[in-house]
């Protein structure tokens, strides 16, 4: 499982395969977008009818969201709430918590149900949650193989400095 | 904590601008938001009360350009300062990349400043954070008011680090790039040592 202060890095790899789940996620569940984001309001992957969506500030609540209703539970003595449902006049919210760290988003309406979308979310997230297992064990293995590949290592107060110029 | 991702090649930092209730924390957001050209932003969201009292958060995505061929994005939020609302600011500060403190150079907000800034590092130790060792600057705001402390003063009893400190009014703006500047350096340092 992810730890809530290890960074996240992303590989080309898993985000394909982290892609092809939701797409498929998508198509069964008949939804009509689906979004990956991290628990700190990162968007990680989003795919469906997006064009028109304003994704970044969706992650952003949608982590606020999450993080506001795990302080509700633990002061009921919950460890967190995994599953949220919005329902709107035509648009629902299915937003579930996967591995711990990774919060899972479904846009539906009524061209879909929830309980196919919460039958299809729990397949669905069993096979993140590996996708995901698989990239903390990279991310753990590239950061002790050597530090020289970072891409950072190596950038310079000049870089930084124009970047606000 | 950053968020790199080679797929898309971008970093994303989370930077949290903290402090006593009305010290100008959003308005530092704002400022920003207005001063930014429209591709390198994205909409800024305020909860906020109807009286305008930021209820959890205001979250502003910035686009700042390319380091090394990857895009960096920074998501600045800022905390609500008032005292009752200590259960959702701690929220906030999950998965912080560097933090601004914004204090409130009146006098009479004297006692609030240190309040805060205990409170900040109480509530960072609790997400497992020791704001010794993050990416920190201070902000002395609204130093164009008659009332105001001396830096001096401020800097004594608020920075004992020395971390980078900045004088500023974000009403006009002043200091408020600056700031964001300084702290984002930090942060980026930071990256560059694997932290």
């Amino acid at each position: 499982m992810l730890g809530p202060q290890s960074s996240l890095v992303m590989y080309d790899e898993e985000y394909q395969r982290i892609l092809q789940l939701l797409e498929k996620l998508l198509r069964e569940a008949n939804s009509k977008v689906i979004f990956l984001v991290d628990k700190n309001g990162q968007l990680i992957a989003a795919t469906g009818e997006t064009e028109n969506l304003d994704t970044t500030s969706l992650a952003s609540l949608t982590a606020g969201n999450i993080a506001a209703t795990g302080g509700l539970a633990k002061l009921i003595g919950e460890k967190e709430f995994s599953i949220l449902f919005h329902e709107g006049e035509k648009d629902n919210i299915h937003i579930s918590i996967i591995g711990g760290r990774v919060i899972l988003v479904v846009i539906f309406d009524q061209r879909s149900s929830l309980g196919l979308v919460r039958l299809r979310v729990k397949k669905a997230s069993n096979e993140l949650a590996v996708v995901f297992e698989d990239l903390v064990n990279k991310t753990e293995q590239e950061a002790s193989s050597s530090s020289a590949s970072s891409p950072f290592a190596e950038i310079t107060d000049d870089d930084i400095d124009n970047l606000f110029n | 904590m950053s968020f790199i991702n080679y797929a898309s090649r971008e970093i994303n930092c989370k930077i949290v601008y903290y402090g006593p209730g009305l010290c100008g924390k959003t308005t530092n957001l704002q400022f920003i938001y207005n001063k930014t050209a429209e591709e390198a932003k994205g909409k800024m969201i305020s909860l906020a009360t109807e009286t305008e009292r930021t209820l959890f958060f205001d979250f502003l995505p910035l686009a700042l350009g390319e380091i090394r061929g990857f895009k960096t994005r920074f998501h600045l939020y800022t905390v609500p300062g008032q005292v009752f609302y200590d259960a959702s600011r701690k929220l906030i500060l999950k998965g912080v990349d560097g933090v601004v403190f914004v204090a409130d150079s009146q006098e009479e907000r004297f006692d609030a400043n240190i309040e805060s800034l205990e409170n900040l590092k109480d509530n960072l130790e609790e997400q497992g954070f020791d704001l010794e060792k993050l990416p920190f600057v201070i902000q002395y705001n609204k130093r164009d008011l008659p009332n105001v402390s001396s830096v001096e003063e401020l800097s004594n009893l608020l920075n004992p680090r020395k971390v980078p400190e900045l004088e500023g009014c974000a009403m006009t703006g002043e200091g408020v790039f600056e700031t964001l500047k300084a702290v984002a350096k930090l942060v980026l340092n930071n990256l560059k040592k694997g932290g």
